[in-house]
Order: structure tokens, then sequence, then C-alpha cells
């Protein structure tokens, strides 16, 4: 893993959790959210449309005043109206990126940095400003106009000139909604070497459960203007009460460690915490953590280890928890390979044949797995 | 001739302090329009429009009862400042401006109202304060329809005449613009004159004409 170049925010306190809690009544939009996240990695903020994702980041910026509002970001309260505390956004050390271009047309691009870069906070660290440059691949559009940009290369810029601000927190509404998928596919490994880079938190919003299994460590589901969930990645994605939340990406993810590759067979072995998986992916360094998914209609189980079968992956695993929909075919199963959940999506029939309740001892069989990043 | 140079430059100087003296008030209330909720707001609205929708004529009477020796501006004036306004030249300068005002602030408006708002939040975002933010975005973005209304409001200056004429008089030498010195020779019965006031007219109006246009698309490029 890459060590962290890319400095942001005061270090003291940089850990603590960002705690909120914001209720509003918008005449039929409820916002009523009260929420610690980790205040380091990436926490998605997901949901439908009209969830709240947009207004509950506008107001941790401070663009949308919510009244008895509370806002606590690295052990500094920026807002708590019952003391009569509102920091204005100018004050508030986070960068912010819209899911339209908010370049300004009147600058080039590399006048566009210097706006963020210019009113850096005058304790804020130092930022790496040409390692920032060639890691979002900007360097050679630094003199262009905003307008001559694609979509891709104009969020680039806006995460660039936001990090060069030396925020304490950068929060990013939907970044990609506006990108067609190649323009998508452009920008996804930076905001993912981004993320390993980057000390400081980010929340992303997003109703897209593709970028959030690729970019988020911590999950947030919002529903209605409510929190749904609220959790690790892999924990909640496996969440067995939350399906219908996911449809048909119910499933978990797990970060892992390359082990030996098998060229000749076009194999790459992962480990991670209580076994391994065999993937068809080109080689790579041993030793690279890799993040990758194994959806919940992709894993089937037996009671005992199957010989003779074409999966190659067999995980020992123990039943946590089953959960089935009432009328429905199939119940999702909650496993547990020695700390490292799956779940799979077996018929009612198997179920009751195999009589999986909690406890029973299976092998969990992974018909796919998806490299991620 | 030196008598039409005179009338061209007062003219031309009288026009161009009118539309300075707006400058400043005018894009700070289209601002406050375009940007700002406010109780009263209807009413400053309708306020400032009224020079666009009763007769100037009317507007240099208001001018006239507010401004005279026994108005409630005038009595101030004249009486705290020792500043005589009414037949001088000051109040040209006041009719020009009066009248260019509400199409300086309308067209700051409209220019304001055009700016999409996320780039100011994106600004406040990177760690500007509000006049910050005024002066590096806010301006910079609407220059192009700011400048559209000094020209409005400066073409507007040049042409005043109604509420001029009730306000400042024709006097000779000292509140006769082009507008007025028009009127007053063919009054007068010395149309060669007035043509020739009518040409310097046209020769200010395509200047600044001109200009403007040099000026906004040396923006755009």
């Amino acid at each position: 893993m890459t060590s962290a170049r890319i400095h942001g925010g005061d270090t003291s306190g940089r850990t603590a959790p960002i705690r909120f809690s914001f209720c509003l009544d918008h005449g039929g939009f409820v916002l009523d959210l009260e929420l610690a996240v980790p205040g380091r990695g990436v926490t998605a903020l997901f949901g439908p449309s009209g969830a709240g994702k947009t207004t509950c980041l506008r107001a941790i910026a401070g663009l949308e005043r919510v009244p008895g509002g509370f806002l606590e970001v690295g052990g500094e309260v920026w807002q708590d109206e019952s003391r009569g505390i509102f920091r204005p956004v100018h004050r508030r050390a986070l960068g912010y990126i819209f899911q339209e271009t908010t370049l300004f047309p009147h600058l080039s691009v590399s006048r566009n940095l210097d706006y963020g870069r210019h009113r850096r906070r005058a304790n804020a660290p130092p930022v790496d400003s040409d390692h920032l440059i060639g890691l979002l691949d900007i360097g050679p559009l630094l003199d262009r106009r905003p307008d001559t940009l694609s979509g891709g290369e104009r969020q680039r810029v806006a995460i660039a000139r936001a990090l060069l601000a030396s925020p304490q927190l950068l929060l990013l509404d939907e970044p990609l909604a506006s990108l067609d998928l190649a323009r998508k596919s452009e920008i996804l490994p930076c905001l993912e070497q981004l993320h390993h880079e980057l000390e400081i938190p980010v929340i992303y919003v997003s109703h897209a459960i593709d970028e959030v299994v690729r970019l988020a460590d911590h999950l947030v589901l919002l529903a209605g203007g409510r929190v749904a969930a609220s959790g690790p990645l892999a924990e909640t994605l496996a969440r067995l009460d939350l399906p219908e939340a996911f449809a048909d990406e119910a499933g978990m993810v797990v970060e892992g460690t390359v082990g030996a590759s098998d060229p000749a067979y076009g194999l790459v072995r992962l480990d991670f915490p209580g076994g391994s998986v065999h993937v068809a992916h080109a080689a790579e360094p041993a030793g690279r953590r890799l993040r990758f998914q194994i959806k919940a209609r992709d894993v089937s189980v037996a009671l005992e280890k199957p010989r003779d079968t074409s999966i190659l992956n067999l995980v020992p695993a123990k039943v946590v928890a089953v959960a089935e929909t009432a009328g429905a075919a199939h119940v999702l199963v909650r496993l547990d390979a020695g700390g490292t959940p799956f779940v799979a999506r077996v018929t009612r029939l198997s179920r009751d044949r195999l009589k999986l309740e909690p406890g029973t001892a299976v092998w969990a069989q992974i018909k796919a797995v998806a490299v991620l990043a | 001739m030196s008598d039409l140079l005179q009338v061209a430059l007062f003219t031309l100087g009288v026009a161009l302090l009118g539309t300075a003296l707006i400058l400043a008030p005018g894009v700070a209330l289209g601002w406050v329009l375009a940007r700002r909720r406010w109780p009263g707001k209807a009413a400053v609205e309708t306020l400032v429009a009224l020079p666009l929708v009763i007769p100037p004529v009317a507007t240099g009477l208001i001018l006239l009862k507010l401004f005279g020796r026994h108005g409630l501006f005038g009595r101030f004036f004249e009486q705290t400042l020792g500043v005589e306004i009414v037949f001088t030249w000051k109040a040209v300068v006041l009719a020009t401006a009066v009248m260019s005002f509400p199409l300086l602030v309308r067209t700051a408006r409209v220019a304001f109202d055009e700016i999409n708002p996320r780039f100011e939040e994106a600004a406040r975002t990177l760690g500007a304060g509000p006049w910050d933010v005024f002066w590096t975005v806010t301006l910079p973005l609407g220059a192009r329809g700011l400048l559209a209304g000094c020209v409005l409001a400066f073409a507007r200056a040049l042409g005043e005449f109604g509420a001029t004429v009730m306000i400042a008089g024709m006097i000779p030498g000292q509140t006769i613009t082009l507008a007025l010195g028009i009127y007053h020779e063919v009054q007068l019965g010395r149309d060669a004159e007035a043509l020739k006031l009518l040409a310097i007219s046209v020769v200010l109006a395509f200047a600044a004409v001109w200009l403007s246009e040099r000026l906004l698309r040396r923006r755009t490029t």
C-alpha cells in the first residue's frame, strides 16, 4: 500500500469521529439524522434520490443552515445551535465536489487551482501539489480554460483544487453522476488512489452501489431522510435485513492480499482472514491489497465438502443467521468464515432440506468473484 | 463652435458623472435583489422602476419638489451643506442619475441572476469570505452584463430631457446639454445650430456603442 503522501487538515484529533445531528421538515421533506462516522477513510452516504443525501452533505458544509443542528469534526464543534455556534462555510476547512462543474469559467485551470491553494487556512499543513497534479493526471491541462475540458477532466481538476486548500474533510456529492461510463472508469482509479493516500476523512454521496463497493470503508444507508443502517462496508452489505436496499447487488465486499499467481491458468489467489479464493485475473505482485466483491446469488452452500466439482472456491463457514422474505422462493443466509462475513442466496427448499440454522457448519461454494480494485 | 464644444463636453461629463455615481449603489442593489430575500423587497423594486414607467417630466417634478429650496432634501442641502442644487449643473447630474438608475439596477440584477450560485458556493468551500467571493467570482462572472448595464445607463444619461428640463431649466452655458440644446435652438428658430448638435449626438452615440462592443468582445476572448 502506498504510504500516505497527500496530507490535509489538522493532525490533532484527526481520527476523532465526525458527529452530527440534523433535523428539519421542509413541508413533506423530512430529514432526521443523528450519526457518527469514522474520522478516517471513505464513508458512503447511499440511498435513492430524495433520501436526503445531498441535503445532509450541504448541512455538513454549512451551505444549508439547519436550525438546531449539531456538527463536530476532528474534535472541533463547527455547529451547535443550542450554544449559538455556527461556523460559516469559508471558515470550515473542507473540500466540496459538486455534481455539476464548478470550475470558475473566467480562470484557467492553473488559476483555478491557485484559488484553493491561496486560501489554505493559516495552520493547515502544506500539500504536495506536484504529486497531487500527477496523481490526478491534470498536468497537461494547466493552461487550458475550463470550458475546453471533458466532464471527467473537470471533476479531476475540481478535486485537485479542493485538496490544495488542505481541507480537514472532503465531501463529494455524486461526483460521477454527470459522467458517462467511459469517463467514470477514467476517474474511478484516481479516486481509489486518493483513497489510499488521503489522510483526511471523505464523505461520498452516491446512489450507485458499484461506486460505493469500490470506494467506501463505511456505509451509511439513508432512506426517507433517516438512517436505515450505518456500519463498516462489508458488515453493512452483508446485513440480511436490508437486502431490498441493494436489490440484486446483495452480497459482500472483502479486502484481501494477493497470494500466489498462476499465470499458466490465468488465476490469482487472494487470501483473506478465514480462507482464500482463486480469481481469474492477470498476475499481480504478491502482497498487494485488493478489494473484491462476492454477490449472494453467486454463493451456494453444501453440508459436506463437495468433491469433483467445477467450482474452485470452497470456504468452510458457519451459518450465523437466515433471513426470509414472506412468499419469496429464496432466503438469504449469512455465513461466517473465520471472521469474514459472507451472504449466500439459496432456495427455501434447500434451506429446509439441509436444515440450515444458526450454528450449522457448511461449505460455501463461490461461483464468481469480482475484483474491484 | 466653442459653444458647441462646451455643450458636448458638458453632456459627456454629466453622463459620465451620473453613471459613475449610480454604479456602486446600482450594482449593490442589483445583487441584493438577485441574491437575497428580505421584507419590503417588492416595494423597493417598484420604487426603483418608477422612473421607467412614469413620464420623465413627472419624475422631474418629483425631484423638483424634493430638492427645491423648500423640499425635504433641498432644505437639508442648502441649510446644512450650503449647496444649491436646483437650476445648476448638479441638478442635471441628479436628473440623469435618477433616470438611468433603474436601467442599471435591472441589468445588474439579470446579470447576477444568470450566475449559477454553485460557483459562489464552491468559492466559499475553498475558503473565500463573502467579499472575497463577490470580488473574485460574482463580479467577474457578471462583468459582461454589468458593462452592458453601464452602457445602457450612460446612453440614457446622454439623451435625458424631461426630468432635466424640469429641475435644471435651460440656462445657456450652465445647464444646457445636447438634448436640451437641440430643443432650445429649434425653439429660437436656429435650425442650423440644432442640426450641428444633432450631428454631435449621433457621433457620441456611435462612439459609445462601438466602445462597449469592443469591451464586451474583449471579455469573451
